[in-house]
């Protein structure tokens, strides 16, 4: 347990030491939802009616550009060999790993939601759904990129070729997190897509960090 | 050289050495496209002249001859792969690489024939080449999920370690696929249900399930030929690798 702490501490300490790619990964997110009415008129209704889509939008590709540093830095500098060797088992470092990172790429950009909600004209309930649907759904999100970050890391471009993998594997998140928020499909549905969201959070949380170890042991072979 | 020690092969050790697979597999290409061709001729004729127009689609049903089976290789395929991963993962077997590698190229090409027949039939019928309906859709990530593992066997040069990796990625897949499937449905539903294997019997006279059937096992057969000249071709392909790299070395050497 406590090499499990010392994990998560230590991730959670070196990326909020480099206050500068945090911040970045933020003003990404954010970036996203200003450009976006640039580029489909300043219509406040239609703005609003697409706020969920936007959101996920930029946390998906948030998510991507944060991708890389989970695995590769670790790799590149042996701590993924030294690991192999640690008390606790690889998938429990990928857990802890996966924990660190969610905080450090997930939590903020639901921190800088409120930003997006002003400027898309999002009403206080769609806020809230919007702040709930992200919660549920970045755990899996994480968990999906984890995987994908594992099986390319010891690519050069592993990078560009991770989101192609892991988007096409996403489309449940995006569909039932949109859902959760514009509830278009009848009543008590949104409450439907929460609950399938949180499933799908639980369910690839648990199984990402096997999948993720199975890469990396693969990898170093 | 420790052939001494070496265990001795059981039958199914034998089968599935590469080197014993070059050599038996030589001999069942042909018969494999032999039986493909004729139930590929027996099942144009039928689908040509020998089926009914629909009543409502007119000539134009007779696309499902071809849309049909390509769809159900499109799964069948990706069946096949995510075995194969499975035999790369548990028994590292050198055979299951081959067989996953040579079949996602051909799966991407069959699910893409699926995509593009579908919206060939769909343009007259529905009146849209494509439409955002639940079993399009998953159709089209299947698809998009092919090419990830394209690229990504692509994007490795030791392609021992890509196997492995892509194993991982096919089962990852694999366990999404049904959860897929199930989101889109939900998000959106336009297409016909299924209609030929489900509880109660086919929904079609026999007179179209005949050659429906029909070209089913042929494009089968097809997908089954082209495995196996695929498979072929990437256990030479690596072994004149394996040369290169032999005669590079002695290059050096000398």
């Amino acid at each position: 347990m406590n090499a499990f702490v010392a994990v998560v501490a230590h991730d959670l300490k070196l990326a909020t030491r480099s206050f500068g790619d945090l911040l970045t990964l933020i003003l990404f997110f954010v970036m996203i939802g200003v450009i976006v009415p640039f580029a489909i008129g300043p219509d406040k209704v239609l703005l609003a009616r697409l706020s969920p889509g936007i959101v996920w939008i930029a946390a998906f590709l948030s998510s991507l550009l944060a991708l890389d540093r989970l695995f590769r830095v670790d790799q590149e500098d042996g701590s993924l060999l030294a690991f192999r060797h640690a008390t606790i088992s690889l998938e429990t470092i990928t857990f802890a790993k996966l924990i660190a990172h969610w905080l450090t790429s997930a939590l903020p950009l639901i921190l800088a939601t409120p930003i997006l909600a002003v400027m898309l004209n999002m009403d206080m309930t769609i806020f809230w759904r919007t702040v709930v649907s992200l919660l549920l759904g970045t755990p899996a999100l994480t968990a999906f990129g984890a995987v994908g970050a594992a099986i390319t890391v010891s690519l050069r471009r592993g990078g560009l070729v991770a989101p192609v993998l892991i988007l096409p594997l996403s489309v449940p998140i995006l569909i039932f997190g949109t859902s959760a928020i514009s509830a278009n499909a009848g009543p008590d549905a949104e409450v439907a897509a929460q609950l399938f969201l949180a499933g799908i959070s639980l369910v690839s949380v648990s199984l990402a960090p096997f999948a993720a170890a199975l890469a990396l042991k693969l990898t170093q072979e | 050289m420790s052939i001494e020690t070496a265990k001795p092969m059981n039958w199914f050790d034998k089968l599935a050495h590469p080197g014993q697979f070059l050599i038996w597999s030589r001999y069942l290409v042909l018969p494999l496209a032999l039986v493909s061709t004729t139930l590929f001729v027996i099942g144009l004729w039928y689908a040509f002249f020998n089926s009914p127009e629909d009543y409502q689609m007119g000539d134009t049903v007779r696309i499902m001859y071809v849309h049909v089976p390509n769809a159900w290789l499109s799964q069948f395929v990706y069946v096949a792969m995510a075995v194969s991963a499975i035999g790369t993962l548990v028994w590292r077997h050198p055979l299951a690489d081959v067989s996953m590698k040579a079949a996602a190229a051909l799966g991407a090409a069959f699910t893409a024939m699926a995509l593009f027949t579908g919206a060939l039939w769909g343009r007259p019928t529905w009146g849209t080449y494509w439409e955002w309906d639940g079993r399009m859709t998953s159709t089209l990530v299947l698809f998009l999920m092919y090419l990830g593992l394209v690229i990504l066997w692509r994007s490795f040069d030791d392609q021992l370690r890509a196997a492995k990796l892509v194993a991982v990625l096919t089962l990852v897949g694999a366990i999404n696929i049904p959860v897929i499937k199930f989101s889109v449905d939900w998000w959106n539903t336009l297409h016909q249900p299924a209609s030929v294997l489900r509880a109660g019997g086919p929904a079609m006279p026999p007179s179209i399930l005949i050659p429906l059937i029909v070209m089913t096992f042929a494009f089968t057969f097809l997908f089954l030929t082209l495995h196996m000249v695929a498979m072929r071709t990437e256990i030479l392909r690596r072994r004149v690798r394996a040369l290169e790299r032999k005669r590079a070395v002695e290059g050096i050497v000398k």
